[in-house]
């Protein structure tokens, strides 16, 4: 593909990220404002492929969307009200907020724009997601290793907070009785 | 057997293809109604085209509230999900798009299935439509890991996750034979991601219809068309990924690639109507207390045998 | 496509995020927010790792980042839940006896 039509979808990538992220807090639905949400992370996602990256691109969209698609259920659940048949504002410090985040910006603008930035160091590897492989499986295991475990407690902290019954509530005081479920589950318990 | 990626130009031509065997794996199931109502066969098999036109005919009603760009977009995606997985699927020696994680692809697109099936129940603004989507979302909680993990075991046996390689490193011996689990579990998921069969209480008559309840016209037709498109596009995965591609005798490679793909079909779609409706909330344990356990120990089976090898 | 052009849209959403986070009252809407900033990040290194030093060990460090994502969301939903089952309550304003 040439730069031109490169450079251009890049732009259009770009835009449609920024303007679905800026909806996100416009909107006062809150499926719309999740589903924004996503729109911005599949086009960033389509913007890292453009840049070669497409595990991460095509892993960003995957569990992005998939994210999306429960965070909505959970904006559902938890909205006492409905915004979109009460509006009411559901911010506070707004102007502050505002000015923060325009300070931000145009600080972080500046620098884009008068840092000069070096000349790129090393050729990329012919088969980029093939380097990225060996990379994991190789010298940068530690960080894969050092990551599982952090995962894996998370996964366990997650539960532990959110689920509103434990063990001795399924299985009795001694944990031997049949579990009590609301629905009893697919595999004949 | 190397698989060459073609021009932009064919694209067309590959979506036309797509609908085409969407249409006879239609065609062929409304054989099969005709069929089991004692009619003739024969007589079944123009009544999707029939019920197209009408649904074409048909003006299209939406309930007050209803949340039109949500549950329109909700309804294209569908479609617009089987096409995108189809573009890295090999047809014989072609293929439209042979990325380097062609085996992420599939999986990313048919998490947007995920999406589309929310936003069809909650677009609608109906109550029998939210119900069908909470259970499609629920229900899809419970497929995706063993879907991940049987589509790992093509890429870890090929080396690749490519699906060109997958096809190529079959040249000796087909998948299909040694990885069976991983086979039944991904043929399970492709109904699944295609709101099918067993797995469509989504839409299932004890909610009036769940996501279809509401939906007429054209609107109808697209998400019909859709489901039929995905188990069209899965089918054809299935077939890349663990039967061959487009290997087989005298046929050219093409046709070999296409006749699996409807084979498949076919059989999904007896299987499909002989199965009974799976609940959400008991596949869940199912899917993961049996299903990923299953796929895991077929990813283990598969990764000593390629140790093994090299 | 150039890194200044990469780094702004990524800028541009950092900053919108950064707004969400600070402004929102509903718990889930600020870790919508924290997103929007984490999606710029990943923008922004993969511009960085591209036109700079496209190494293997820079792609590491985005899958590090999207992992930092998933942690970020699965702990916050979890609190989350966890306020809204004991309080009944969901917003950002009722959650400061830490501050006291």
């Amino acid at each position: 593909m040439s730069d031109l039509i490169t450079g251009l979808v890049f732009w259009v990538l770009g835009v449609l990220a920024v303007v679905s992220g800026a909806l996100v807090f416009r909107f006062d639905s809150m499926a719309r404002a999740t589903y924004a949400l996503a729109v911005s992370f599949i086009a960033v996602g389509a913007a890292l492929l453009l840049l070669q990256l497409d595990y991460v691109g095509l892993v960003t969209v995957l569990m992005m969307v998939m994210e999306m698609a429960v965070m909505a259920i959970y904006m559902i659940m938890f909205m006492g009200m409905n915004p979109a048949l009460m509006p009411m504002s559901m911010v506070h410090s707004r102007r502050t907020a505002l000015g923060i985040s325009a300070g931000v910006f145009l600080v972080l603008a500046a620098g884009i724009v008068t840092v000069p930035w070096p000349q790129r160091r090393a050729a990329p590897a012919a088969d980029l997601t093939a380097s990225l492989g060996e990379t994991i499986m190789g010298s940068k295991m530690l960080v894969m290793m050092g990551i599982s475990p952090v995962l894996f407690a998370t996964v366990v902290a997650a539960v532990v907070l959110a689920a509103p019954r434990t063990r001795y509530d399924r299985f009795g005081d001694d944990l031997r009785s049949a579990p009590s479920d609301p629905h009893h589950g697919g595999v004949g318990r | 057997m190397d698989v060459v990626g073609v021009s932009w130009v064919w694209a067309p031509a590959a979506v036309l293809l797509l609908m085409g065997v969407a249409a006879a794996g239609a065609a062929f199931s409304g054989a099969l109604s005709a069929g089991a109502t004692g009619q003739r066969p024969v007589a079944g098999l123009l009544a999707p085209a029939y019920e197209a036109a009408r649904l074409m005919r048909q003006r299209r009603r939406v309930l007050l509230g209803a949340d039109r760009p949500l549950w329109r977009g909700g309804g294209g995606t569908l479609l617009v999900a089987a096409v995108l997985m189809v573009g890295v699927v090999p047809l014989g020696n072609w293929t439209l798009a042979d990325l380097g994680v062609g085996v992420v692809w599939v999986n990313a697109v048919d998490v947007l299935v995920w999406a589309a099936a929310w936003l069809l129940g909650w677009g609608a603004n109906s109550a029998h439509a939210l119900v069908g989507a909470h259970r499609y979302l629920a229900q899809a909680l419970s497929y995706e890991l063993p879907l991940m993990f049987a589509l790992v075991a093509p890429a870890v046996a090929a080396g690749s996750l490519r699906v060109g390689d997958i096809v190529a490193a079959q040249s000796q011996l087909w998948f299909v034979v040694w990885m069976p689990a991983s086979f039944a579990l991904f043929c399970a998921c492709v109904l699944a991601f295609s709101l099918w069969g067993p797995f469509s209480t989504g839409s299932g008559p004890d909610l009036a219809g769940g996501v279809l309840a509401e939906l007429s016209g054209v609107d109808r037709l697209l998400v019909l068309a859709g489901r039929w498109a995905l188990l069209a596009a899965g089918s054809a995965v299935a077939v890349a990924l663990f039967l061959g591609g487009g290997a087989g005798p005298l046929l050219p490679a093409w046709a070999w690639s296409l006749l699996k793909t409807l084979l498949v079909m076919a059989a999904l779609v007896v299987l499909a109507r002989r199965l009974p409706l799976l609940r959400p909330d008991r596949l869940a344990e199912v899917g993961w207390l049996v299903g990923l356990p299953v796929a895991l120990a077929q990813l283990l089976v598969v990764s000593l045998v390629v140790l093994g090898r090299s | 496509m150039t890194l200044e052009a990469v780094l702004l849209i990524a800028a541009a959403l950092f900053s919108i995020g950064l707004y969400g986070a600070l402004s929102q009252q509903v718990v889930v809407m600020v870790m919508m927010g924290l997103e929007l900033m984490l999606n710029g990040v990943i923008l922004a290194a993969g511009g960085l790792w591209w036109f700079l030093s496209p190494s293997p060990s820079g792609h590491l460090l985005l899958l590090v980042v999207v992992a930092a994502m998933t942690v970020d969301m699965a702990m916050g939903f979890a609190v989350a839940v966890l306020q809204h089952r004991t309080r009944g309550s969901d917003m950002t304003d009722s959650a400061t006896e830490l501050s006291q």
